[in-house]
């Protein structure tokens, strides 16, 4: 798939602001006053310039609203109708902590539960499509989740949640590259099958039906070198996690603590950049590339 | 569930009106539907009552929208300012325009008629451009057929009275085996893919021979992946297969064919009568009589004081062994098993599920038959056999196994389309006589009987500046288009002064040696002349050609202007019935350009040329629609053949209708007159059919004749050769004349083949129409030129293998001539000697209003770089012509190459600097919608 | 709307022959004609003259190279548009409902004044039989031609799909599947008609019939070939023997 930025923007950054959003709803840390304001400031910034920055890709973002009608079928749909109400809550729910220090619970726990709900909406866009075997995995959401949250706990400060859950979503990360790796094959769709053809031989892609490109092959078939992935997965697991990680371990100031999250955050963006630039569209067989 | 669906209109207006036309995109001239909107077109499909596409429309058809409208249209008449091929015009007016071109040509029609050389393309006006020429009086003219498939045409016309090409066609409908020589595309596109369809839709068998399996011999059922060349030698292992096994229609043969007549031992011409006419022995009473009296029964073996049969030649020389399919099998390349079991597959459809349809018929001697028996196998073959050096002979042979089989003009298999079938001896001969001032004395082209017709001088230097008809290729009945720029450069047979061209892209993909062609046009004398002195040209677009020329007349796109497709000409008709059409406009231009047959007429018109002209001195004509209706040929005989007569009812012969254009118009721009059915097969022979014939003015009188399997006129060339009368063939050509003007056909390897050290150059290197685009004029048509935008070089396995080529890859590919460099693209489907390319796909950079950058003419190439129209010269010195020996085709698919891997090169090779675009560039984007 | 109706009256859709298709790409471009100038946006292309043009087409005609294991390579044209499927992950995805399924005939239709461009649903086809157009930017896909199908403006006869209208070599068949009757399904019982990705769920409508055996010659050569046999070797004989036939006559 085309890795373009406003995707990989809107996934990393509204993931980190959702994470970062359930952990304030639960009350961690226990902020209030003008320390919460820029707790909430943050994780605002980051889900609502996520989703912003999702706009961006959109033909028509001026329709946006009509997203909001097919909750019933499209995990698009929920996803824009929880986040909304994930702000909304937990909207209501800063209120009360930055300008009236009052910590209304139940709001605040509705808010977590709507922003986990909305990372989890995000992930099921991609999870649910079977055309693209790499994210139509169950790994696809719990390692959105597994990021959102880990990602949360470190904005938050949460150092000991953090450390459980980056060393958690680091798991689910080789989990996810070991098992989306044979995606593909076990998804069992080949040119002989996309074709018709298999049961009579060998099917070789020949000539393509147009020699320039078009919108399939610029969308959805983008060819990553396979030295190049590995290295990246490489750099995207050191600065995600193996670093941050250590960080922790070590006990940080706050110096160490930002490199840590800056270190997060890149590590996140490298693995997104991956996620779609390495993820295969069977539409790719029509022309004898995936 | 309540399911809420937005109310669509599925009933919306398509357009305010249906204007029906014929298709210019390719030389199949399907019937189109053009939508209009708001005065504009909108929407072009195809005419269902069309008797040639019967409402299908192919890529082309269906993008003509985008070629009306393509940016790189001409849009005023250019005077060039720069160098030629610099690109560099003035706009000028048309009064200007015709100004100087009369300047130019009147006086050398005064004087030197014959130094106006005049060769026009691909269009079908050429009975129009031919009589223009003829009245200008130059014997200098011919349009493209030489360089296309001349092999085919006279092939066909000297074998069988009528070719393939788009003279005749399978019947779709009743054939059971269908065998395809050589053909991507050919001129009947819709037609045959219609016909394929119908036979796929029935189940019926195609064999596919054709070293490349794309497009139809993709869908046949069984690939015969031929060595390029070697076609002749693999038909006749057929013909000596079937003949073996007595498989061969004697009736027919007995009947129809000169197999039967009588040939002089001594001088290998007919036994004719005291009135000409070829003699036989009777097999009924054992007298020599004339063929056609009646009742007789003509014997195929008799011999008469040691005179034998065609047959008894053809005998001797097709059963001997090598022709037997083991000593061609590795020659041609195909199994001798294989070739077996074809030969088997043809006898068994032809004899043993032969066809009848109740239809009584009486042939020319009088005698009734009550069913008409078919021999339920077509053939169809195009520029794969033809464009070879040996493609004439190869064309002759196809027709013999056609005829053993008894698979012409009868039932499920190949029938003639009027005009045809049409005897040699009713074809004009050429002409040449020049005299200053008046009309040419007959028709420029036509086909030779003999020495006696060739058009030589008294010196015996050639008559015309292409050489066609002369002892280099005596029977070129198309001229050699592809001459007349190298022959006018080297002032060889002589000089000329003006070089007019109509709609035919000279300076790139239709000639051979294109950087050898552009250095001819723009090189210049010691006196700082060019040595071609001066060029007008026609075209409608900004193509190649257009750089290259002093004076444009820019022509209207074809839903512009007044055509006509005339059954003088290259008529539509089907099997089934003679039919024309008309262009008009059904838009008129939005820019300064005029019809170039109409741009003709007013040229006439200026120089009162005569048949153009009144007694009074006043001008017959003022346009092309003009001529359409009012000339006459022959007294009730004119270029359309319907609606003719005061009421308009008559048909092929009548008076003059001055509402004919409009009775085609509301007919729906054709006419079509059916074949009445008991004259519809066995027409050559078919009394009813030759009736038909006289009654819409095709004959003047029946013409019965006889399939000539062996061929008087070329023998009488090869007696030529061997000494005997009065005209002789130059020394240098004598030997060569002897073999290869042999009556019967035979094969011989492609010249090039002879020439080229084959182990240096062990690869053939082809070309093939692309489906969706038509030669360079497609590229600048938005939508096809997604399709195709770029060509590789497509390469077998087997090359792929041993020269290592990788995906994206490229290559340099070299023949004795010259080199490219161009991307590869691996096609297991191919002969494992072969390598190919879609034609013209390549572009100069700066032509067809495109961006510099354009695929076309960064990675698009052409392969006519390595095509010289000169053989490498041999032993003796001279340099022979790529040619057919015979008819002068150029010998396109004759190419060996090597092949490199090379890097890949910013750009492939040869690069040419870009030519200044005389109409701008494109727009960035398109959103084309008209009307709301 | 963008769940999907639980069965529809008809099932609108095309055979396509693959024996027969010889890849003239006449139905890419009449198609292009045709939706150019109807239903909807207008199919753009940018950069038509230039270096790298790209365009929207609702059909389009890849080839394939097929090797049997014991005969000659064959060569495959394959055109390719929507299908219609009646499991269309591309109308569920739809968060706008722009994308439907239509309950009396199944086309699989984009209310384009609903699209929001958001791309999912092509990401969702596994056929890659939708495209954003690059000036309207909304999807653009195939509609079966419902603007003409049921056009009261069009003879009947035209009341088809503009691809198979046009189709020169009759590869390409309109109907309902849902009529066992119909031409379409006839087609598909008769000839073995096949799904495309049946392991993706999607239940395409539209079926593709399989080349026919090819090259058959191949195995049968050697073995069982019932060659010709000879009348005579010699021309003499060959000769006397047509003579003998003539007399029979
Ligand atoms: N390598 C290789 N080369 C080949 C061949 C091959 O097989 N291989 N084939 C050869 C054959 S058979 C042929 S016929 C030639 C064809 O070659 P050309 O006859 O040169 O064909 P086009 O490229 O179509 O060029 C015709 C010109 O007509 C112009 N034109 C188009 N429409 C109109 C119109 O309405 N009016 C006027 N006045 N002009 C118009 C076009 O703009 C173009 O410049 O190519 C030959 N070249
Ligand atoms: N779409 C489209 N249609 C066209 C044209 C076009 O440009 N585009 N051009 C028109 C013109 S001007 C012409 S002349 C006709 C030409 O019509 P075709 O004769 O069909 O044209 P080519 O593409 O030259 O095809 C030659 C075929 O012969 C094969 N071949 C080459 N050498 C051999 C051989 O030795 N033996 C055999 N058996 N096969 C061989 C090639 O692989 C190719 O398939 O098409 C006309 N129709
Ligand atoms: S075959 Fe195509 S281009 Fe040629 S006349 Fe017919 S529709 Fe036009
Ligand atoms: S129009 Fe028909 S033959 Fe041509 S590519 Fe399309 S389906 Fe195939
Ligand atoms: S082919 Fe693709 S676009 Fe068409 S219905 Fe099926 S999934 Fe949807
Ligand atoms: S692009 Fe349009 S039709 Fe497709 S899913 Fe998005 S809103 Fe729906
Ligand atoms: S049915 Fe209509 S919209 Fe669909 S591919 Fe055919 S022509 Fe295009
Ligand atoms: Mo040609």
């Amino acid at each position: 798939m085309h890795p373009a930025p406003s995707v990989i923007i809107f996934t990393s950054l509204s993931g980190l602001g959702f994470g970062l959003l359930t952990f304030l709803g639960l009350g961690y840390p226990d902020v209030s006053g003008w320390v919460a304001f820029v707790f909430f400031l943050i994780a605002f910034a980051l889900a609502v310039g996520g989703l912003l920055a999702s706009t961006f890709h959109l033909g028509h973002p001026e329709r946006a609203l009509k997203a909001f009608t097919q909750w019933r079928s499209s995990w698009l749909s929920r996803e824009g109708i929880c986040a909304v109400a994930a702000l909304l809550v937990m909207g209501l729910y800063a209120l009360g902590v930055v300008f009236f220090d009052q910590q209304w619970r139940l709001l605040g726990v509705l808010g977590a539960v709507l922003s986990v709900a909305t990372v989890f909406t995000t992930s099921m866009i991609y999870a649910q499509l079977k055309s693209i075997p790499r994210w139509n995995m169950v790994v696809t959401p719990a390692m959105f989740l597994m990021f959102s949250l880990a990602g949360g706990a470190l904005l938050g400060g949460q150092i000991t949640a953090a450390l459980v859950l980056l060393i958690f979503a680091a798991a689910v990360q080789l989990l996810y590259w070991q098992h989306g790796d044979g995606a593909f094959a076990r998804a069992a769709s080949t040119i002989g099958t996309a074709t018709g053809l298999g049961s009579r031989g060998e099917v070789r892609a020949f000539e393509p039906p147009h020699t320039g490109t078009n919108y399939l092959l610029r969308e959805f078939v983008h060819v990553v070198g396979r030295k190049h992935a590995q290295k990246l997965r490489v750099i995207s697991f050191v600065l995600g996690f193996v670093l941050p990680i250590l960080i922790l371990f070590v006990h940080p100031g706050h110096l160490l603590a930002l490199i840590a999250v800056l270190s997060h955050v890149a590590g996140v963006f490298v693995s997104r950049w991956l996620f779609f630039a390495q993820a295969e569209h069977v539409v790719g067989l029509y022309y004898g590339k995936r | 569930m309540s399911v809420q669906q937005p109310k669509i209109d599925t009933s919306p207006k398509v357009s305010d009106e249906i204007r029906k036309t014929t298709c210019y995109m390719c030389a199949c001239r399907c019937g189109i539907n053009v939508h209009m909107k708001d005065g504009k077109v909108a929407y072009i499909e195809g005419n269902r009552d069309h008797p040639v596409n019967r409402g299908v429309l192919c890529a082309k058809g269906s993008a003509g929208i985008m070629q009306h409208n393509a940016p790189s249209r001409l849009r005023k008449p250019l005077k060039r300012v720069g160098p030629r091929g610099s690109g560099e015009f003035e706009e000028i007016s048309w009064d200007e325009a015709l100004d100087i071109a009369v300047g130019w040509l009147k006086p050398l029609h005064d004087t030197n008629p014959e130094k106006l050389a005049f060769f026009t393309g691909r269009d079908q006006s050429q009975s129009f451009t031919s009589f223009w020429a003829q009245n200008f009086g130059t014997c200098n003219y011919a349009a493209h057929g030489g360089f296309c498939s001349v092999n085919m045409a006279a092939g066909g016309i000297y074998t069988m009275g009528g070719a393939f090409w788009e003279f005749g066609q399978p019947d779709w409908d009743h054939t059971k085996l269908f065998m395809l020589f050589g053909v991507a595309e050919d001129h009947d596109s819709n037609p045959i893919k219609m016909g394929i369809g119908k036979i796929k839709a029935r189940g019926a068998k195609v064999i596919g021979v054709n070293p490349v399996r794309s497009g139809y011999n993709a869908v046949a059922d069984e690939w015969v992946a031929i060595t390029p060349g070697t076609d002749g030698l693999f038909i006749l292992a057929l013909v000596h297969e079937l003949m073996k096994a007595g498989k061969v229609d004697a009736q027919y043969l007995s009947r129809f064919t000169n197999a039967p007549v009588l040939i002089d031992k001594d001088t290998g011409l007919f036994l004719r009568d005291d009135n000409g006419k070829e003699l036989v022995i009777d097999s009924v009473t054992g007298d020599l009589t004339p063929f056609d009296q009646k009742g007789v029964r003509p014997s195929l073996s008799a011999t008469h004081e040691g005179h034998q049969t065609a047959m008894a030649l053809m005998a001797e020389k097709y059963l001997d062994p090598q022709y037997a399919p083991e000593a061609v099998a590795e020659t041609c390349g195909i199994p001798a098993e294989k070739i077996r079991k074809i030969a088997a597959d043809l006898a068994r459809v032809a004899f043993d599920e032969a066809i009848e349809l109740d239809r009584e018929w009486v042939d020319f001697r009088g005698e009734t038959h009550q069913k008409m028996i078919g021999r339920p196998v077509a053939m169809h073959a195009m520029r794969g056999i033809s464009a070879h050096s040996n493609g004439f002979q190869t064309c002759r042979a196809l027709h013999i196994l056609q005829i053993i089989l008894g698979t012409v003009e009868t039932p499920g298999g190949f029938r003639f389309k009027p005009p045809y079938p049409k005897p040699v001896e009713a074809h004009p001969k050429p002409h040449c006589k020049v005299t200053p001032g008046a009309p040419l004395d007959g028709p420029h082209l036509g086909f030779v009987r003999g020495p006696e017709d060739l058009m030589l001088k008294d010196d015996g230097t050639p008559a015309r500046i292409d050489k066609a008809f002369t002892w280099e290729n005596p029977m070129s009945s198309h001229g050699l288009m592809h001459m007349v720029i190298s022959n006018a450069y080297a002032g060889d047979p002589y000089k000329i002064d003006t070089l007019f061209m109509y709609m035919a892209n000279m300076s790139w993909n239709s000639s051979m040696n294109t950087r050898g062609v552009i250095e001819m046009l723009t090189d210049k004398d010691e006196s700082g002349e060019y040595k071609i002195p001066r060029i007008i040209y026609s075209d409608a677009y900004s193509s190649e050609m257009v750089a290259y020329a002093d004076l444009i007349l820019p022509d209207t796109t074809y839903l512009e202007r007044h055509d006509c497709i005339s059954l003088l000409d290259r008529p539509i008709c089907e099997a089934d019935g003679a039919a024309d059409a008309i262009r008009w406009p059904v838009v008129e231009p939005d820019r300064d350009v005029r019809g170039f047959q109409s741009v003709l007429v007013q040229l006439a018109n200026k120089m009162a040329l005569k048949g153009f002209t009144h007694e009074d001195g006043t001008a017959k004509w003022q346009d092309y629609a003009d001529y359409i209706v009012n000339h006459e040929r022959k007294p009730g005989i004119g270029p359309l053949a319907g609606f003719r007569g005061k009421d308009g009812k008559s048909v092929g012969r009548g008076e003059v209708n001055p509402g004919q254009l409009d009775s085609y118009i509301e007919n729906g721009g054709f006419f079509l007159h059916h074949v009445p059915d008991e004259a519809s097969y066995f027409k050559p022979w078919n009394a009813a059919y030759q009736d038909w014939a006289v009654e819409l003015g095709l004959f003047d009188s029946p013409q019965p004749y006889l399939f000539q399997l062996y061929s008087e006129p070329m023998r009488k060339f090869q007696r030529a050769a061997e000494g005997h009368g009065e005209r002789q063939p130059p020394e240098h050509l004598r030997d060569r004349l002897k073999t290869v003007m042999d009556p019967l056909p035979f094969w011989y390897a492609p010249f090039e083949d002879t020439h080229v050290d084959t182990d240096e150059y062990p690869i053939h290197a082809l070309t093939q129409r692309p489906m969706a685009m038509y030669h360079s004029w497609g590229t600048q048509n938005a939508w096809l030129r997604q399709v195709h935008g770029r060509n590789p070089l497509y390469v077998s396995q087997k090359i792929w293998d041993e020269h290592g080529f990788e995906e994206d890859g490229w290559a340099e590919v070299t023949s004795v001539h010259g080199s490219i460099t161009v991307p590869v693209m691996l096609q297991t489907t191919l002969n494992d000697h072969t390598v190919w390319t879609w034609n013209a796909i390549g572009k100069r950079k700066g032509a067809w209003a495109l961006e510099e950058g354009a695929p076309e003419a960064t990675k698009g190439f052409l392969l006519n770089h390595l095509i010289h129209e000169l053989l490498p010269p041999k032993g003796d010195g001279l340099r022979w012509a790529n040619s057919d020996p015979i008819t002068g085709q150029a010998a396109w698919f004759d190419l060996r190459v090597k092949i490199e891997k090379a890097a890949a090169p910013l750009e492939s090779q040869p690069g040419f600097a870009p030519i200044k675009s005389p109409v701008g560039r494109g727009p960035k984007d398109l959103t084309w919608k008209v009307g709301k | 709307m963008t769940t999907l109706p639980s069965s529809t009256t008809r099932k609108l859709g095309l055979v396509i022959d693959l024996d027969t298709c010889v890849g003239c790409h006449a139905c890419v471009i009449s198609c292009k004609g045709w939706n150019t100038e109807n239903y909807g946006a207008p199919l753009s292309d940018q950069d038509p003259y230039g270096a790298d043009p790209v365009g929207t087409f609702l059909n389009r005609v890849h080839s394939f190279e097929v090797k049997p294991e014991d005969s000659p390579p064959q060569l495959i044209h394959f055109p390719k548009s929507c299908l219609h499927c009646e499991d269309a992950p591309c109308v569920t995805v739809c968060p706008t409902g722009a994308s439907y399924k239509r309950v009396e005939d199944g086309i699989v239709l984009v209310n384009e004044t609903d699209c929001i461009g958001c791309g999912l649903c092509a990401w969702s086809c596994p056929y890659g039989a939708r495209e954003l157009d690059g000036a309207e930017k909304v999807m653009k896909k195939c509609t079966l031609c419902v603007d003409r199908i049921y056009n009261e403006n069009l003879p009947e006869e035209d009341r088809e799909p503009a691809c198979v209208r046009t189709c020169p070599a009759g590869a390409r068949h309109f109907g309902d599947f849902a009529d066992p009757d119909s031409n379409v399904s006839k087609l598909t019982a008769e000839r073995g008609g096949m799904d495309l990705m049946p392991e993706q769920g999607t239940k395409p409508v539209n079926k593709y019939l399989p080349p026919r055996q090819k090259d058959s010659w191949e195995g049968e050569v050697d073995v069982l070939a019932p060659f010709l046999a000879p009348v005579a070797e010699e021309p003499k004989g060959f000769l006397g023997w047509l003579d003998k036939t003539l007399e029979k006559l």
